[in-house]
């Protein structure tokens, strides 16, 4: 089940650079040190897996919304439901030049 | 050249000397950087004492860059016992862990052991990644500590700070010291007479390697002002896994190599992380450091060596 959710999201990547999907599951993959993709549009209450494909761990922190992951080691997820519209920036705990934004709609 | 030979001689005079016998040192200048290393038995007539510093054992790293970081991390600790004179102490500059895992620590904890000697540590950013946010680490090894684990000593002479800055690390920002933090060094500092030689160590780098990797810390420059006013100051980290050296007034920075896996050199690749180098080249690119603080007011000598050196 998990499989057909990821081939979803990576077609819908491929289709649509700044994507917008109904809500449901979004994945963003974090490689060689960034969140991919960077920034994703997602309606409200769609939940986003982070996926760490490196060989170090991150840990992704949203400080306006209390998002604090715990550390990701490689092959490790995080799911988080993003229910209010608005923006949301969010970073690497262990590196903080790794951003990346959400921008959930209505 | 102007070349004295009286005891006034300058860290500027003295780096200007290719060859500086008197303490049994060999200088060499690479880019306006000094390297030094030791002349075999002329060593022995050197005073003062010498520590080691190793940094980044990422015990608990599995990956292919290094299956095996306890094995390397045994074989520096070999290369430490092996050293001509018995270091004073150790200092571990962080990353001890891969995973702050509490097998982790205590493998890392029974193969440093084995140096028998006191060990300094200060947190990488991969200690403090338990649940509790470095409690881990701090039960373990913070015992004597301020804060979130920073503290000083003296030895020899000479003043010895260990640095914590990989807590509360902001959104697009590097190492961060913090205000608490700052307030604590400048009290420690203030007792201090401007001849004491300092030796600052933390994890990250406290002097801008590449921000666009974040290896370097956005507060460090005011833990450098209040550091200016000293004669001698040696600032010692880890994190970026490969020597970096940087000589700038009285301050000489230095970061060492990790135990485990070497990381790229800023700009040849498109982001940090562990570097896959042929097994039979990996010993190359780990290593340790030892530092020798000769009295008077020459700079601090440090020698780097590899596992495979």
């Amino acid at each position: 089940m998990k499989k057909i959710v990821l081939l979803a999201a990576a077609c819908a990547f491929a289709l649509a650079p700044r994507l917008s999907l109904a809500a449901g599951e979004v994945t963003v993959g974090i490689d060689n040190f960034a969140f991919t993709p960077a920034e994703i549009t997602v309606k409200a209450g769609t939940k986003v897996m982070f996926v760490n494909h490196d060989d170090i761990p991150h840990k992704v922190i949203a400080q306006a919304i209390k998002l604090h992951s715990k550390a990701l080691d490689t092959g490790d997820s995080f799911s988080f439901v993003f229910d209010k519209p608005g923006d949301v920036v969010y970073f690497c705990g262990l590196h903080p030049m790794m951003k990346g934004k959400i921008t959930v709609t209505p | 050249m102007k070349h004295d030979d009286d005891t006034s001689l300058d860290r500027r005079q003295a780096l200007k000397c290719a060859a500086w016998a008197g303490s049994g040192l060999v200088w060499t200048l690479n880019g306006g950087v000094p390297a030094s290393r030791l002349i075999g038995s002329a060593e022995a007539a050197a005073t003062g004492f010498s520590f080691v510093q190793i940094s980044d054992s990422h015990i608990g790293f599995n990956k292919p860059a290094n299956p095996n970081p306890n094995a390397t991390l045994a074989e520096a600790i070999g290369k430490i016992g092996g050293l001509p004179s018995k270091p004073a102490f150790m200092i571990h500059t962080g990353d001890i862990t891969h995973l702050s895992k509490p097998n982790e620590f205590d493998d890392a904890d029974q193969l440093i052991g084995a140096a028998r000697l006191d060990v300094h540590y200060v947190p990488g950013e991969h200690d403090v990644i338990d649940e509790n946010n470095g409690a881990a680490y701090l039960a373990r090894y913070g015992k004597l500590s301020q804060g979130k684990g920073w503290y000083s000593f003296d030895h020899g002479g000479a003043h010895f700070v260990g640095l914590v800055n990989v807590y509360d690390l902001k959104a697009g920002g590097m190492g961060n010291l913090g205000a608490e933090q700052l307030a604590w060094l400048a009290g420690d500092l203030k007792p201090k007479s401007a001849s004491t030689p300092i030796v600052v160590f933390a994890h990250i780098p406290l002097w801008t390697v590449a921000p666009e990797w974040g290896w370097g810390t956005q507060d460090s420059a005011e833990a450098l002002k209040l550091l200016a006013r000293f004669g001698s100051v040696t600032v010692l980290n880890g994190h970026i896994h490969q020597i970096a050296q940087k000589v700038e007034g009285n301050m000489t920075f230095h970061t060492a190599r990790s135990t485990a896996f070497p990381q790229p050199v800023p700009g040849s690749a498109p982001a940090p992380g562990p570097q896959l180098v042929p097994a039979d080249q990996l010993r190359g690119f780990l290593g340790l450091s030892s530092v020798r603080l000769a009295h008077g007011k020459q700079p601090l000598a440090i020698v780097d060596s590899t596992l495979s050196g």
